[in-house]
């Protein structure tokens, strides 16, 4: 079967797979959100007989059916996009989520993208001139960065830079008095107030990324084709685009796609620090709420989200690199 | 993902099992020692980046040590005056809490917990990675894609929001439960990464040389495959253990871990929430957990990019300290991939 449209139908799968994880979550574990739902709604004053309509119209499960068909329930709400509502915002899980998604994605891209090229600029250059001043000082500077967690960056940018001398907003997406829209305006409010946690977010990941292309880059540029493409008389520039950058890059991004997971997931650090009102900000929201439907909705679709971005990555990466698209990548 | 998959490792085991016959069991533990033991210290000691990361690890242990011979004072509120800076008062040298703790006491306290979680995220993470990656790379077909559809399973899922949402139905207060849980499938990643690199080692022809004189997988696998990936290993050993301390003290910072006693992401917390942000009075209270964070992930990286230098063969066969300047740009390029 061709490499697209397998890696095409991974997808639904996956998700499936996710949405039963989450089920089980729910439904199983001893203890779990399912039980705790329970117990909450009792204690809220909710009479016992109304406790299982109540879960039912909470969750979209029926608690009483069997299990097989309380799974059903769950995958078909799933599937029509209906994750149950939220206890403590009393919305609809979907339409929270749906606000908050834009948000999550804007900060992972924004500083992915940065952060791989920065990294990929500062290692190149310690590559060629390996063992330059530029190189110790920068190698060593990508180790200490490497050693410093990025809420750290977060945690001391939001102290100097907005708390202290108030040049940066301590919280939210955009400023509430702006209308939002395609306005000058509204957008200069949601850089101001996203330019904290992307750059906090992107420092954090410039040091492995610089060192590792300054590995590759060194490697590279000890391959015998370098030497060859330089006998042949071709142009600086071509040679450093075409044969060192290239070959140096291409194995760092399949790292990218590893990270892009880590990265998500870090969304709910970094965005409890600057309160930024995106995916991994409703998940603390609901963990801190006991709001069990909203919480289980924020893993979903943050998971969800790490698929389509692998997928978009994978599907790029054939584009850049021919020889993945000649089919079997696992072809032993 | 550069390693050398060059024969060198290999020979060495070649030659240690053709002699084994005349060597008396004394000589073997000597030459064990002398390959195992005293090669890889001298390698790894002419490195000032092993040497500093050995060091600030050395201090970590002792402070652990400490705490378990319980050689200094527990912390408690009101042993102090409130707010002291550090070095303000000798008897408490990195100052104080806003109720009077001694920070240096809450620091030591908790250094035991954060080691044994850190060790078992590492060798949770990197165990089952070397296991699943060498198995499914070795072995290929039906195994292969089994283990391989199970890890890609894993890797869509976010690992810090699936910790949130384990450490709510589970409230792992046990560090070893604790680091486990956190690296939950941080293995999947490194076990795809390990299983491609062992698609390139299991073509060489020393493998397929074992192969045909019939010597078990689990042989080939522990004799040629695994010297091979070692470093890889190593270097991702470490990450691993750095990606469990940032993970415990970010969701011990933000409140979603249960709290067992005081530990340096709660403390991080404590000060962060009562006002360490906003007065620089209160600042050295935020500080001096961050500083033990960032120490102890300074330390193991400087080992991990040390380490390297072990385990590359061809440092290892001078021996001296000419090896400084060699292959210095072989041993970054192992770090790609995770973090």
């Amino acid at each position: 079967m061709n490499y697209y449209l397998r890696r095409t139908l991974r997808i639904p799968l996956t998700i499936l797979a996710v949405a039963t994880l989450t089920f089980g979550l729910i439904r199983l574990l001893p203890g779990g959100p399912f039980t705790q739902l329970r117990i909450q709604l009792i204690r809220q004053g909710v009479p016992v007989e109304q406790v299982n309509a109540r879960i039912e119209e909470l969750q979209s499960i029926r608690p009483d059916a069997p299990l097989w068909q309380q799974y059903i329930d769950y995958i078909i709400g799933v599937v029509q996009l209906d994750l149950g509502r939220s206890i403590s915002l009393e919305q609809p899980v979907v339409e929270v989520l749906a606000r908050a998604l834009p948000w999550t994605v804007f900060l992972v891209v924004t500083s992915t993208i940065l952060m791989f090229v920065i990294g990929v600029l500062i290692g190149a250059v310690q590559a060629y001139w390996e063992g330059s001043k530029f190189d110790k000082i920068m190698s060593s500077g990508s180790i200490f960065l490497m050693s410093v967690p990025y809420y750290i960056f977060a945690v001391l940018a939001l102290f100097v830079l907005a708390f202290q001398l108030g040049w940066f907003p301590t919280g939210n997406a955009a400023a509430r008095s702006v209308e939002a829209g395609f306005t000058i305006e509204y957008i200069t409010s949601v850089l101001h107030h996203a330019a904290l946690p992307i750059a906090a977010f992107t420092i954090g990941g410039i040091g492995s990324t610089a060192l590792n292309m300054r590995g590759n880059g060194i490697q590279v540029l000890g391959e015998e084709y370098v030497e060859v493409a330089r006998l042949r008389g071709l142009s600086n520039s071509r040679i450093s685009t075409r044969y060192v950058a290239k070959n140096a890059i291409l194995p760092m991004y399949t790292g990218l796609l590893l990270q892009i997971g880590f990265r998500l997931g870090g969304t709910v650090v970094l965005e409890e620090i600057f309160s930024y009102p995106g995916l991994g900000y409703y998940l603390i929201e609901a963990v801190n709420a006991n709001d069990y439907p909203l919480m289980m909705g924020c893993f979903l679709i943050i998971t969800v989200t790490l698929v389509v971005a692998v997928y978009v990555a994978d599907m790029t990466y054939g584009l850049i690199d021919p020889r993945i698209s000649a089919g079997d990548s696992d072809g032993y | 993902m550069g390693t050398d998959t060059d024969a060198g490792t290999s020979g060495v085991d070649w030659r240690s099992e053709a002699t084994d016959a005349d060597m008396t069991r004394r000589d073997r533990l000597e030459e064990l020692y002398e390959r195992m033991i005293y090669e890889p210290a001298v390698v790894a000691w002419s490195d000032w980046r092993t040497r500093v990361g050995v060091l600030i690890l050395s201090v970590y242990l002792l402070m652990g040590l400490v705490e378990v011979l319980g050689l200094y004072r527990n912390p408690s509120p009101n042993q102090a005056d409130a707010l002291l800076k550090p070095f303000q008062n000798m008897a408490y040298p990195l100052g104080t809490t806003r109720s009077g703790v001694d920070l240096l006491a809450l620091i030591i306290d908790s250094t035991p917990f954060i080691l044994l979680m850190v060790l078992a995220g590492g060798v949770w993470a990197t165990g089952l990675a070397v296991v699943v990656g060498t198995v499914s790379g070795y072995k290929g077909g039906t195994v292969d894609s089994v283990i391989t559809s199970i890890s890609d399973f894993f890797m869509a899922i976010p690992g810090l929001p699936l910790v949130i949402v384990l450490a709510i139905t589970l409230s792992p207060e046990n560090p070893i439960l604790l680091g486990v849980i956190l690296t939950i499938n941080y293995w999947a990643g490194l076990g795809r990464s390990i299983r491609s690199q062992v698609l390139s080692i299991r073509e060489n022809s020393y493998v397929e040389a074992s192969r045909t004189m019939g010597t078990s997988t689990s042989r080939i696998i522990l004799k040629d495959v695994l010297p091979n990936i070692m470093p890889y290993v190593m270097v991702n050993f470490v990450l691993a253990a750095r990606y469990t301390i940032f993970a415990s003290v970010g969701l011990y910072f933000i409140g979603v871990l249960p709290y067992t006693g005081q530990n340096w992401g709660v403390t991080l917390n404590n000060a962060y929430n009562q006002g360490g942000l906003f007065t620089l009075d209160a600042f050295h209270w935020l500080l001096v957990p961050i500083i033990a964070i960032v120490g102890l992930a300074f330390g193991l990286i400087l080992v991990s990019q040390g380490m390297d230098r072990i385990f590359n063969p061809r440092v290892r066969t001078r021996l001296t300290g000419e090896s400084k300047s060699v292959e210095e740009g072989e041993d970054d390029a192992t770090t790609t991939g995770m973090i």
